[in-house]
């Protein structure tokens, strides 16, 4: 019934797609990471990848070899119509799928912990810290020991972990710089953090990779790897800036709704700036009347609120991630 | 008086939505006249709106969702050509609003009322066949299952013209769900169409499960059920188990909107962490709803086809016991990135990663039952192997997003995009397309056109390789989804060839139905007097084609798995004729359609908070309800005399042909 040209045709078309698709992701921002944890990440996909093939490529090949062979109108070909029970095939079908998401479990266990988000990198280099707030629909970057503060563009050292602590003035977002490699949510009242670190310099890009409504293709922002001396200029350039961020009537006039921001800076920001933002939404304190003696709740650290050691027990572990943003109301 | 309602409500603003909005109306008054012409409306009313025939029921909800499939491609070439021009700072030609809506209901449309309706479609076609059962449990159940759903639809479709959709994305997460950051009406059409329809999702559920259970032939024993009916059973125990999670968080998020509660709120306690959990504590079961079935397609399939046995069934069955139970245990590989701990985490994801063992022994299972038959390569068997080759390789990337610590660059961007097609379409999609070419005899007593088919399955399945590849490789530059535009001008090429893919679809789409067309048109030839046009295993290819409303005039006895097979085997078809007797079948009804109707003017007057409209909604619910409750003529005898007469004539046609 069927003609082998078509088969042909296919396979060859396969080839051909699988080339090209080797070939565009060469230089692409998750194959050709700046940074450590990007560059775990690659190894991760990649060895996945690889493990899987074991299975994928055989039952491509099985499918198209037994549908050519076991066709029809080919008569010379075996056939039992009730053959229906092997327990040597059984006991392969199973095992192998068995072994390789057993190998494929113990990876997860281990980069699960080793790219843990929350987990601090290794490092002679001090962390850096930066705050990552998202609002509709811009990027506001604090860097609390500088005491400075950015709209659209974060910059880092080179080769200095950075501590990013995200949190939402609105809607859910995620933080993602592609070349640096893990984003994490941004929610409201949530302290969030991901660690991450840049070893090549270079200008690369972040955008919210969450959905978050009508301005948020325009949520993109520059990330600059630079040297510790540009990093040194840039924060002086910064703290040039004319601009001040107060909470909260500063903040709330950032965060009116825009998109397709154009970079900010500003020279000072507001002590506690970020932790009264989080805290700003357990306390049902609106940001507009919050005033700097109000008593409030301590922000909620996601890592507190959610993370679990390793001694800690397994289901234990599940229920503490459903724990709620209350803890501080 | 008309609480939000005004005129301002339709879209006058948007050309593309005018045109399309005076298109429906110019289609629907076209179709409207063309029955009032015809005199067609009693016997529309009469045997089909008020039919409590499962395989009329079935019917139904396939043509349903063809329509909505065309809708819902429409909104998917839309955003394929947006984001094909949206390059480099162009911002294309569909403003975010609009921009956002169209993704938004493009899942909504595709999930619920494309894939879902033909799961159940074809369950009701041809789940009480399988099982050699008269009809389902609750018939009337059934008709109102349908037109919850249906209505649902159309208030889909109204949102289209009067108002707004949802501009949230297919599963609303709050707080951008919220009243807060949504105020229009687009996410209330959302919560009063899925939530109608979810109703009528959880009583087919209900139904079928009850159905399968209890009302199977003379020994038929669960472990000699066909694979369709099993993976059937399965879907229904998750649509039980998983639909009113669904429902619960909708209306949780209805009393947030209409009465300023605040459970998935920022402040007061709210908690959005709550909402994503819940929702994909429903949504990942819901995929297996969907997915389970389309299993058992191939399987009928690809047995009948190979003209040989099942290669191991009770693997088989207990393959899809481990789905159905797994399904909800993974929820959590949705948002990795929400910053769960480690252990957390690596829990699900090894949680997700198991369900691969017996997803791929699945797929050998089908593999090895084509080792040793005789594979006739019609257009199911066409379907059933590109599902094979297409479904790994979605399962692949599925495990790849299953590994936490690569989801973490993974989540988000279009490589989920391009996964849940690959899996959805692969599977579901084609799942559904060949078990519509291999059952469209039983319902309709003629094939479909095996030319037009074969055309449809490689237009579809080159189509999606390129539309899709190239939303792996672009995820890989770190291209998110739901992007109304970029500012990475080097990603369109990417994107023109995916638009390629996608219009290469609509020719497969296109010719599905011309195959429609030619397969009417040539009725006559490809008459299947018969009833079991295949040469099939299972009991439903043991009545005529199509199968008399009561589907069997006596009740088949069953000994063995595939026992209509093992009877042809040994040729016991000609068997001594036996005596006909009354059979006892349900009487149409005007319930259903009335308490929908009802049920659709509840929910479109609380979209509008149109609240007098809306007492008037609910209490006509009720009270149509209630009168149905109250009817005890609900039932018939059809007289041994009539049932004789429809089967005499049936065999004087196959003796005719013979």
């Amino acid at each position: 019934m069927q003609q082998p040209s078509k088969w042909r045709r296919r396979g060859t078309f396969f080839v051909l797609l699988a080339l090209c698709l080797l070939l565009a992701g060469c230089s692409s921002a998750l194959m050709d990471p700046k940074g450590d944890i990007g560059e775990a990440q690659r190894s991760l996909i990649l060895s996945a990848f690889g493990l899987m093939l074991i299975v994928v490529i055989p039952v491509i090949v099985l499918t198209i070899a037994f549908g050519w062979h076991y066709r029809r109108n080919n008569t010379v070909a075996q056939y039992l119509p009730d053959w229906a029970h092997s327990n040597v095939i059984e006991a392969i079908v199973w095992l192998v799928p068995v072994v390789i998401v057993g190998i494929l479990a113990v990876i997860t266990w281990r980069s699960s912990h080793e790219l843990d988000p929350h987990r601090p990198l290794e490092s002679d280099q001090p962390t850096l810290e930066i705050q990552a707030i998202s609002l509709d629909w811009k990027w506001l970057f604090i860097y609390p020991e500088q005491g400075i503060a950015t709209v659209n563009e974060v910059t880092i050292p080179v080769n200095t972990p950075v501590r990013f602590r995200v949190s939402s003035g609105s809607v859910m977002n995620s933080l993602f710089i592609p070349r640096l490699g893990t984003q994490i949510y941004a929610m409201a009242g949530m302290d969030n953090d991901v660690h991450l670190i840049g070893n090549e310099i270079g200008t690369y890009w972040g955008r919210s990779s969450n959905y978050s409504g009508a301005g948020f293709a325009g949520m993109v922002f520059d990330a600059y790897v630079t040297s510790d001396e540009d990093f040194e200029a840039w924060v002086a350039d910064v703290a040039a800036s004319p601009n001040e961020l107060t909470f909260p009537e500063g903040y709330s006039e950032l965060a009116e709704r825009s998109s397709f921001d154009p970079v900010q800076y500003f020279s000072s920001v507001t002590p506690e700036f970020y932790e009264r933002l989080v805290s700003s939404f357990h306390t049902g304190t609106d940001p507009e009347t919050d005033t700097q003696d109000a008593d409030r709740a301590p922000a909620v650290d996601s890592n507190e609120a959610y993370q679990t050691t390793d001694n800690q027990e397994g289901e234990g572990a599940d229920n503490g991630q459903l724990i709620s943003n209350e803890a501080g109301g | 008086m008309f609480g939000k309602l005004g005129f301002d409500a339709i879209p006058l603003h948007d050309p593309i939505i005018v045109v399309v909005g005076i298109g429906m109306i110019i289609g629907g008054l076209g179709l409207l006249a063309a029955i009032t012409y015809f005199r067609k409306w009693g016997w529309l009313w009469n045997e089909w709106f008020t039919s409590v025939d499962h395989k009329k029921l079935g019917i139904m909800y396939f043509i349903v969702a063809l329509v909505m499939l065309l809708r819902g491609f429409a909104d998917a070439i839309m955003m394929r050509t947006q984001q094909m021009v949206a390059a480099g700072g162009s911002m294309g030609f569909l403003p975010p609003d609009h921009y956002d809506q169209i993704f938004t209901a493009h899942g909504v449309i595709m999930i619920f009322f494309v894939a879902m309706p033909m799961v159940i479609g074809l369950m009701n076609l041809v789940v009480p066949l399988q099982i050699g059962a008269r009809d389902v449990a609750f018939p009337f159940l059934n008709n109102l299952s349908f037109w919850l759903f249906a209505v649902s639809a159309i208030l889909i479709n109204i949102s289209l013209v009067v108002g707004e959709f949802a501009t949230t994305g297919w599963l609303a997460y709050a707080p951008l769900s919220g009243i807060e950051y949504s105020p229009g009406v687009g996410v209330d059409y959302w919560i009063w169409a899925l939530q109608i329809s979810g109703i009528g999702t959880t009583l087919t559920g209900i139904n079928f499960f009850v159905t399968i259970l209890k009302m199977r032939t003379k020994g038929m024993t669960l472990f000699r059920m066909p694979i369709f009916t099993w993976t059937s059973l399965c879907a229904n125990v998750l649509i039980i188990a998983s639909f009113p999670i669904l429902t619960a968080t909708i209306a949780m998020l209805t009393l947030d909107r209409y009465f300023g509660m605040n459970f998935f709120t920022n402040e007061l306690g709210g908690n959005v962490m709550m909402y994503v959990n819940l929702i994909w504590a429903w949504g990942h079961p819901e995929v297996y709803i969907l997915i389970l079935p389309a299993f058992g397609v191939f399987s009928e399939v690809i047995a009948t086809f190979a003209r040989k046995r099942l290669f191991g069934y009770h693997t088989m069955v207990w393959a899809t016991v481990a789905i159905t139970v797994l399904s909800f245990i993974v929820w959590l590989h949705h948002f990795f990135t929400m910053g769960a701990g480690a252990n957390v985490n690596a829990f699900f994801g090894i949680m997700t990663m198991i369900i691969a063992i017996p997803t791929g022994v699945k797929v050998f299972n089908w593999i090895f039952t084509i080792f040793r038959g005789r594979l006739e390569m019609t257009s199911p068997v066409l379907w059933t192997l590109g599902f094979i080759i297409t479904f790994t390789i979605g399962g692949m990337t599925g495990v790849m997003l299953a590994l936490p610590a690569a989801n973490f660059v993974l989540h988000n961007s279009l490589f989920v995009i391009a996964h849940f097609h690959n899996v959805i379409i692969g599977g579901v999609l084609f799942g559904m397309l060949a078990g519509l070419t291999y059952w469209f005899p039983k319902a309709f007593g003629f094939t479909l056109d095996e030319k037009w088919g074969k055309r449809s399955f490689w237009f579809w399945i080159i189509g999606f390789y390129t539309a899709f590849m190239p939303l792996y490789v672009l995820s890989f530059y770190g291209a998110a989804r739901r992007m109304q535009s970029y500012p990475n001008a080097e990603w369109q090429p990417w994107m023109i060839v995916a638009w390629v893919g996608a219009v290469l679809i609509a020719c497969g789409i296109a010719c599905t139905i011309i195959q429609f067309y030619v397969s009417v048109r040539d009725r006559k030839k490809n008459a299947d007097v018969t009833g079991d046009p295949w040469d099939a295993r299972t009991l439903e290819w043991s009545t005529s084609s199509p199968a008399p409303f009561y589907n069997f005039a006596h009740e088949p006895t069953v000994g063995d798995i595939d026992s209509f097979w093992t009877q042809k085997q040994r040729g016991l078809e000609q068997a001594e004729q036996k005596a006909y007797h009354d059979i006892h079948m349900p009487k149409n009804t005007h319930a259903g359609p009335i308490i929908s109707v009802f049920a659709m003017i509840f929910g479109f007057a609380m979209i509008w908070h149109i609240w007098w409209l809306a007492i008037v909604g609910a209490v006509g619910t009720l009270v149509s309800f209630l009168a149905r409750v109250f009817n005890d003529d609900i039932d018939y005898y059809v007289p041994a005399a009539e049932v004789e007469r429809i089967e005499q004539a049936h065999l004087k046609r196959v003796e005719a042909h013979s």
